[in-house]
C-alpha cells in the first residue's frame, strides 16, 4: 500500500464516520449474541459442569458423539426427526402452491382478498394457544372424536396424543392448518408478476385452464419453488420445536421424540449441557451439509441457486 | 361451439370456476370453524360445556369465564409483560436493525462485504440453546425483563429486507438533504425513516407477533413467576392440564369443569389484538415479504 492511498483510506473511512458509527453496534451485537455462543460450541467436546469454567473443563474429544450414536434412542430419534420433515415436504410443501395457484385463478377480487386475509389468520395464532387447543380437541372427549363418533365415522372415541400411530398425522395437519395462507404469500406474489398478455395469448390459441396453468403459471414460479425447496431441504433436521414440544408427551414419545426435543430434555431437563450441545452441533453439521447438496441439486437441474 | 374471445368462457372453464370457488369456500371454512368454535364455547357456561354440543352458538351464554379471567391476578401481571416487552422489544428492534441497516445498504461502505458475511453466517449457523444459556448467565440477564429485549434487539433477516427496501430510496434526497449540511444520521432520521413506513411496518409486525406469542423465552430464562408472558402462562396451564387429561383417560376421572372454558377464554384475550391488527397491516407484509424475497 502506497503512502497516498493509505491517506485515502483513512480519508474515506473519516468521511463516512457516521455511518460506521450506525453500523458498529449492529456489530458489536452480533459478536456477543451470535459469535460468543459459537465459541461456546466447544463443550461438546469436553466434559463441561455447571461449578468450573469453560475452559477449565476436561477435554474428551468426540465421547458425547459417540454415546448419542450408541444412545438406545438415537435410531428412534432419527426416524422420528426425518420421518416429519419429509412428510411435511412432500406433502406439506406442494399444498401452499396449489393454493396460490388455484387462488389466483378466482375472479372475484372482493372474495379472493377475503380468502387471503382469512388463510393468513392461523399464523399468528401462537403454537401454546393451538397446542392447548389440539390437546383438548383430540382427547378422549374432545370436540374431534365427538364429531367422528356422531357421524359413525369412528365407533369409540380415541385418545390421538396418547397413540403414537397418530402423531405424525396430527403434526402434519395442525403444520398445514396453521401456514398454508401463509407460506402462499410468496407464491402469490411471483404469480402476480407473471404479464397477463400470456394467458391472453394462450386463450386466443385456445388453451385451456389446466394447459394455462401447466405452461403458463408453474414454469413462472419455477425459480420461487426452487429457492423455497431448497430451505425446505436444509431445514429437514430442525422440526417444528413449539409445535412437537407442546403436543408431544410421555405416551406418544415413541413417536414425537425428535432431535430438537431430545436436545431440550437432555440440557435443560437433565442438565447435560455437553452432550446436549454435542447433539445440537450433530445436527448443524448435517443441515448444513443438506443445504449444500440441495443447492447444488437445484442449480444443476433448474439453474436455480441460493449461492 | 367453443368462444376465444376474453370474457366468454367455456363450459369446462365455468365448471372449473365453480369447483375453485366451493373448494375455496371450503378452505376458509375450515380456517375459520376452529376459531369459532372457541369462541362460542369460551361464552357458555363452564359447566354445560362440559356437555359437548356446542358447535355453531352458545347453549347457556355467559361472560363469566372472561370475568374470572379478568379477576386473576396472575394473569393480569402475565398480561402487562407481554404488552410490556411487545412495546418496548419492537419499538427498540425494529430502530436498532433499521440503523444497523442504512449504512450497509450503501456500496461505498467500508468493510460492508466483510459486515454482510459476517452477519450472513449467523443465519445458518447458531451456537444454540446451552451455550445461549451460558452467556445469559454470564451477562447477568437472567430472570430479569431485559433478557426480553436485548438477546432479540436485532434480527439479520430483518436487516436484509430493510437493506432492499433502502436502496430503492431515491438518492436525490439524501444528497439534498447532505447539501444543506445534514450528517448521515441526521439523514436517516429525518429523511430516511419517514419514507420507509411500509418497511417499518411489516417488520414491527414481524417482530410484535414473535414477542407476543413467546413462550420459551419465559420457560427458560426466567424464574420469577410475576415477570412470565401471557404465552407462558398459558404454557403451564396447557402442560398441566394436559397431564391431567392423561390420567384422567387412563382412570376414568372427569376432570375439573370450569378449567376449561376459562383456559379457553383465556386464550381468546391472547389471540384477540393480533388478530384484529394483522388485516389493517396485510397490504405492507405482502410486499415485505417480497422484499425479503430478492435476493442481496
Amino acid at each position: 500500500m502506497t503512502k497516498s492511498s493509505k491517506k485515502n483510506w483513512r480519508q474515506k473511512l473519516w468521511s463516512q464516520k457516521y455511518l460506521q458509527l450506525m453500523v458498529w453496534p449492529g456489530i458489536i451485537w452480533m459478536f456477543i449474541f451470535n459469535y460468543i455462543p459459537m465459541t461456546g460450541i466447544v463443550i461438546a467436546f469436553k466434559d463441561y459442569k455447571i461449578t468450573r469454567s469453560i475452559w477449565e473443563a476436561d477435554w474428551v474429544g468426540f465421547e458425547h458423539f459417540i454415546e448419542f450414536f450408541t444412545d438406545p434412542k438415537f435410531t428412534n430419534i432419527m426416524t422420528n426427526t426425518l420421518g416429519i420433515s419429509l412428510l411435511k415436504l412432500i406433502i406439506g410443501f406442494p399444498l401452499p402452491i396449489i393454493f396460490a395457484i388455484l387462488l389466483n385463478e378466482v375472479k372475484n377480487a372482493t372474495y379472493k382478498k377475503s380468502i387471503q386475509t382469512i388463510s393468513y389468520l392461523p399464523h399468528f395464532i401462537s403454537w401454546v394457544v393451538l397446542g392447548g387447543l389440539l390437546i383438548t380437541w383430540l382427547s378422549e372427549t374432545g370436540m374431534i372424536n365427538e364429531v367422528l363418533v356422531n357421524f359413525g365415522i369412528l365407533d369409540k372415541p380415541i385418545a390421538f396424543l396418547a397413540d403414537p400411530n397418530y402423531f405424525w398425522g396430527v403434526a402434519l395437519i395442525s403444520d398445514t392448518w396453521k401456514e398454508l395462507g401463509w407460506s402462499a404469500i410468496i407464491y402469490l406474489a411471483a404469480i402476480s408478476g407473471i404479464d397477463q398478455q400470456m394467458y391472453e395469448a394462450a386463450a386466443i390459441d385456445g388453451a385451456t385452464k389446466m394447459q394455462k396453468i401447466w405452461h403458463i403459471t408453474v414454469p413462472a414460479i419455477k425459480g420461487t419453488i426452487a429457492v423455497m425447496f431448497i430451505l425446505a431441504v436444509a431445514n429437514m433436521l430442525n422440526s417444528n420445536f413449539d409445535q412437537i414440544f407442546l403436543l408431544g408427551n410421555v405416551l406418544n414419545a415413541d413417536a414425537s421424540q425428535v432431535i430438537d426435543t431430545y436436545v431440550y430434555e437432555m440440557g435443560v431437563g437433565a442438565g447435560r449441557y455437553s452432550y446436549a450441545t454435542a447433539i445440537g452441533l450433530f445436527k448443524s453439521v448435517i443441515a448444513m451439509i443438506l443445504l449444500l447438496i440441495a443447492n447444488f441439486t437445484t442449480k444443476k437441474l433448474q439453474g436455480r441457486s441460493l449461492f | 361451439m367453443r368462444m376465444f374471445k376474453r370474457g366468454n368462457r367455456t363450459n369446462g372453464e365455468m365448471c372449473f370456476d365453480w369447483v375453485n370457488n366451493i373448494l375455496m369456500f371450503c378452505i376458509c371454512f375450515i380456517t375459520l370453524y376452529p376459531i369459532w368454535y372457541i369462541l362460542v364455547n369460551s361464552f357458555n357456561e363452564g359447566a354445560d360445556a362440559m356437555l359437548g354440543g356446542i358447535f355453531w352458538w352458545p347453549r347457556e351464554f355467559t361472560t363469566e369465564n372472561y370475568a374470572a379471567v379478568f379477576a386473576n391476578k396472575g394473569l393480569m401481571t402475565s398480561f402487562g409483560i407481554t404488552v410490556l416487552r411487545t412495546l418496548i422489544g419492537t419499538v427498540t428492534n425494529v430502530f436498532f436493525t433499521a440503523m444497523v441497516a442504512y449504512p450497509l445498504s450503501k456500496e461505498h461502505l467500508m468493510g460492508r462485504k466483510f459486515y454482510i458475511i459476517m452477519g450472513t453466517i449467523t443465519m445458518f449457523f447458531s451456537g444454540g440453546l446451552i451455550p445461549s444459556f451460558l452467556l445469559y448467565k454470564n451477562l447477568d440477564i437472567l430472570n430479569k425483563f431485559i433478557v426480553y429485549i436485548l438477546p432479540s434487539l436485532f434480527n439479520f433477516f430483518n436487516l436484509i429486507i430493510f437493506v432492499n427496501f433502502f436502496r430503492e430510496i431515491p438518492k436525490a434526497l439524501e444528497e439534498s438533504a447532505s447539501i444543506d449540511g445534514a450528517n448521515d444520521i441526521v439523514i436517516f432520521l429525518k429523511v430516511i425513516l419517514p419514507l420507509s413506513k411500509p418497511v417499518l411496518a411489516t417488520i414491527a409486525l414481524f417482530t410484535g407477533v414473535y414477542h407476543w406469542n413467546d413462550y420459551f423465552a419465559g420457560v427458560i430464562f426466567i424464574q420469577d413467576a410475576s415477570l412470565e408472558p401471557i404465552q407462558t402462562f398459558l404454557y403451564r396451564i396447557v402442560a398441566e392440564s394436559g397431564s391431567n387429561q392423561m390420567v384422567a383417560a387412563a382412570t376414568n376421572v372427569v376432570k375439573s369443569t370450569t378449567s376449561l372454558s376459562i383456559k379457553l377464554a383465556t386464550m381468546v384475550i391472547t389471540t384477540f389484538p393480533i388478530v384484529c391488527v394483522y388485516p389493517f397491516l396485510q397490504k405492507y407484509f405482502v410486499k415485505g415479504m417480497l422484499i425479503g424475497a430478492v435476493k442481496e
